[in-house]
This record gives C-alpha cells, structure tokens and sequence, in this order.
C-alpha cells in the first residue's frame, strides 16, 4: 500500500521531459548520420544529374530548333532572293529586246528612208542627164530646121500670102515627115 | 501499477489520472526493468519504442528516395516524380532561395536529408499502431539541434575563418564605440548561444504538447464516456470530436516544425555565409 500510494507521487516528480536520455541523442545522431551519408552516396547526385541532363537535352533541342529555324529562315531568303533575281533578270530582258526592237525598226526605218531618198536624187539626175540631152538634141535639131524652114522662105515669095502659107504648110507636114523619118524627111525638102 | 493507481484514486474520488510526461517515457521492448541514473533522474536502460522508430524512419526515407532515384529516367515514372518533386522542393525553396545560389549545392543533401528525417518521424505520430511522435523524446531533439549548432558555426569558420566569423556573428553594422559592449555579448548569446536551444525546444515542445493534447482529448473522452454517468456522454463525444480534429492540426504542425527546423537550418547557414555587411 505504501508503495502503491508513493508510485505516482514519484512518477508526478522525477520526470521532467527536457532532460535527455543520453541515448537517444547518440542515437539521433548515429542514425541521421548514416542517413546523410547515404542520401549523399546514392540519392542526391542522381536526382542533380537527372535535372542537368533534362535541362541539358531541353536546351540542345531548343538550340537545335533554333539553328533549323535560322537554317530555314536562310534558305527562304535566298529562294526569295533568286526569285527576285530571276524577275528582275526577265524585266531586264524584255526590256532589252524591246529597246533592241525600236532600235531595229527605227535603223530599217532610217535606212529604208535613205533608199527612198537614194532612189529619188538618182531618178532626179537621170532625168536631168536626159532632160539636158534632150534640149542639146532638139536645139540643134530647132536650129537646122529653123534654117532650112528660112531658107525656104526666103527662096520662095515672101510676099504672097498664099505661097507663105503654103509654105509654112509644107513646113510642118515636112517636119512631120521628118517626125516619121527623121533623115529622110530633112533631106527631101 | 497504472491500474492499483487508478483504483486508489477512484478511492479518493479522483478517478482520472491526467496524461503527464510519464505518458512519454515508454518501457524498454521485450520487458527489461533495468534503469540508469542520470542528471538526477532515472531512466529506462534499453530499446525504446522511439528508437525503433528513428531506426525505421531512416530506413524508409533512404528507401523511397534510393528507389525513386534509382531509375533516372529522363522522363519520370510516378515515383520518381514525387521523388524528383520532393528533392526539387527542399533545394529549390529551402535551399537555392535561402542560402542564394552560389552556395546551396553543397547543403542541399543535408538540408534535404534533415527534412525528410523529422518530417517522417513527427507523422509516425499520426500513423496507425505508431502514434507516436519521435521527437517528443528530448533527447532526440537535442541531437539534430547540436549537429545543426556544429553546421552552420563550421560553415562560418570555413567561410571567415574563427576571428572573422565571430566577428560577423557578433559585431553589428554601423555601430561602434561603447555600444558595442552592450551589443556583442547580446549578439553573440543570440547568433551562438540560443539558436540551438530555440531549435530543439520548438521541435521537442510542439510535438511533446501536441500528443499530451491528443492523449487528454482521447482518454478524457474514454473515461468521460465509460465512467461517468449518460448525461456526460455529449462532452464525452465532444472531446472525441475535438480529438478528431486536433489530429488533424498536428498533421499540419507535424509539416511545419519540420520545415521551419530546416528552414531555420538554411537560414543560419546562409548567415554564417553572407559577406561582411
């Protein structure tokens, strides 16, 4: 009865929770150390290399997108570029043969005027040359039958009217004659 | 015993033996009665039920993150989801923003390793047929708190150097003259002498009040309802209510002694290191 009244008397005054039990701290200690030490070894280096290598392969292939997307973004521009060259080659072109085209027509032109042109002034000289020949012709040709028509009037009667005109008749029908044939017409009269 | 001082009470007229410290000095496993003197008090000389438990709570937290790190697959299976999740969890937000990026690498397994640890063996008290929180053993607490006191003071000398790192704890910035012989021994009880003892006692007397609260609510509401007359019973409900409910914020304060010890951890370490203001 004595022991069972002192009991929790006892209890109610020996235990204060702040002392430790000796123990437990090495306890503690030894246990969390061990834990460290293995969480170190095996647990934390792979979960680090985990995260480098996932933000290693994030970062290459965000690298490589972007080098395919400039490579892409490259070959576009130069498409573009040899597009523009190729329009701007047929512009040249075309505008070329066209300029080549007026000039062509424009020199056939110049030429063709030049022939016209040719052509007249030697139309122009050759009819002079014969237009001169002509009038040397007819006047030695006026001057002769001037002469002989003179000297028939003059050996004729210049007085009478009649035999004047007579003539003169026989004149022209001469010269006539002489238009048909020309030697025998002067010679006869 | 505990029942011959139940009866002797219930003979006096006092049937209910509060729950007390008693509560938290469990028996050595397999029966021994052998005790040992210490600091003016006896105790139990064996293997406890709480030393079985921070045994088994390093094992399991070595198991699941071996295991869920184990794979390393560049794309992760569930576990080493949570197990890259987790890890990410302490090192980024305990250990990246607190002790700043050029020196976290090195402090994140122990950071890590510390939280894992206390957080498992604060939950054992609100896992069934453990119930029991690991740290409500002083004596374990006293161990993590003198580790975290040796870490963060080596860290400085590491950093500083002896002179120097005193210098930094102690010496405020921008203050000199007689000052300063008031302000360096409060500086230093402060940064040196009080952080380890505010560490421990936090954690030991959060989850130390917290089972007491759980054990008065459970056997009160027991004894209310088997020993009193039906007309109590209600309170008797209540008080199981409550127990219900107050195990549900210990789930919560079980998360948060064990953030804010490594937290703390992560903050002196970060002090020890910082340049000289």
């Amino acid at each position: 009865m004595q022991a069972l009244l002192a009991a929790p008397l006892a209890k109610a005054e020996e235990l204060n929770p702040l002392l430790p039990h000796v123990v437990e701290i090495a306890l503690s200690l030894v246990v969390f150390g061990l834990l460290l030490f293995a969480v170190w070894k095996y647990v934390t280096p792979r979960f680090e290399q985990i995260y480098a290598e996932r933000t290693h392969a994030i970062e290459g292939g965000l690298a490589a997108a972007e080098t395919k997307q400039a490579e892409a973004a490259a070959l576009m521009a130069d498409l573009e570029q040899q597009l523009a060259d190729a329009r701007h080659e047929a512009a040249r072109i075309r505008e070329e043969a066209r300029e080549q085209g007026a000039q062509i027509i424009a020199e056939m032109r110049e030429q063709a005027q030049a022939d016209a042109a040719r052509i007249v002034e030697h139309g122009k000289t050759q009819i002079e040359a014969e237009r001169q020949q002509a009038v040397t012709s007819l006047r030695a040709e006026v001057g002769s039958l001037a002469t002989s028509l003179a000297g028939r009037i003059v050996g004729e009667s210049l007085e009478d009217d009649d035999r004047s005109a007579r003539v003169v008749e026989r004149f022209l029908a001469d010269l006539e004659t002489i238009e048909a044939s020309q030697a025998a017409g002067g010679g006869a009269s | 015993m505990t029942i011959a001082t139940s009866v002797v009470r219930t003979a006096e007229g006092d049937g209910f033996t509060p729950p007390g410290p008693h509560d938290f000095d469990l028996p050595a496993i397999g029966g021994g009665h052998d005790t040992f003197e210490m600091f003016g008090q006896t105790f139990v000389l064996g293997v406890t039920k709480p030393m079985l438990q921070i045994v088994l709570a390093g094992i399991l937290v070595f198991a699941f993150f071996y295991a869920a790190a184990r794979k390393q697959a560049m794309v992760p299976g569930r576990l080493q989801f949570v197990g890259e999740e987790a890890y990410g969890f302490v090192r980024n937000s305990l250990g990246r923003d607190i002790i700043g990026a050029r020196d976290f690498a090195r402090y994140v397994p122990y950071l890590f390793t510390l939280f894992f640890f206390i957080l498992l063996n604060n939950l054992f008290a609100s896992i069934p047929f453990i119930e029991f929180p690991t740290f409500s053993r002083s004596g374990m607490v006293y161990g993590l708190a003198i580790m975290s006191w040796v870490i963060y003071n080596v860290a400085g000398m590491r950093r500083h150097g002896v002179g120097g790192y005193l210098k930094l704890q102690t010496v405020p910035a921008g203050i000199g003259g007689p000052m300063l012989l008031l302000l360096i021994p409060l500086e230093f009880m402060s940064n040196i002498l009080v952080r380890p003892v505010t560490l421990a006692l936090r954690l030991f007397a959060n989850m130390f009040a917290g089972h007491l609260l759980l054990i008065l609510f459970a056997l009160g509401g027991e004894y209310i309802l088997t020993e009193k007359a039906i007309q109590y019973a209600p309170v008797g409900i209540l008080a199981w209510v409550l127990f219900i409910a107050v195990a549900f914020l210990e789930m919560l304060i079980q998360f948060l002694q064990a953030y804010v010890f490594v937290l703390l951890n992560a903050m002196y370490i970060s002090g020890a290191l910082a340049d000289e203001h």
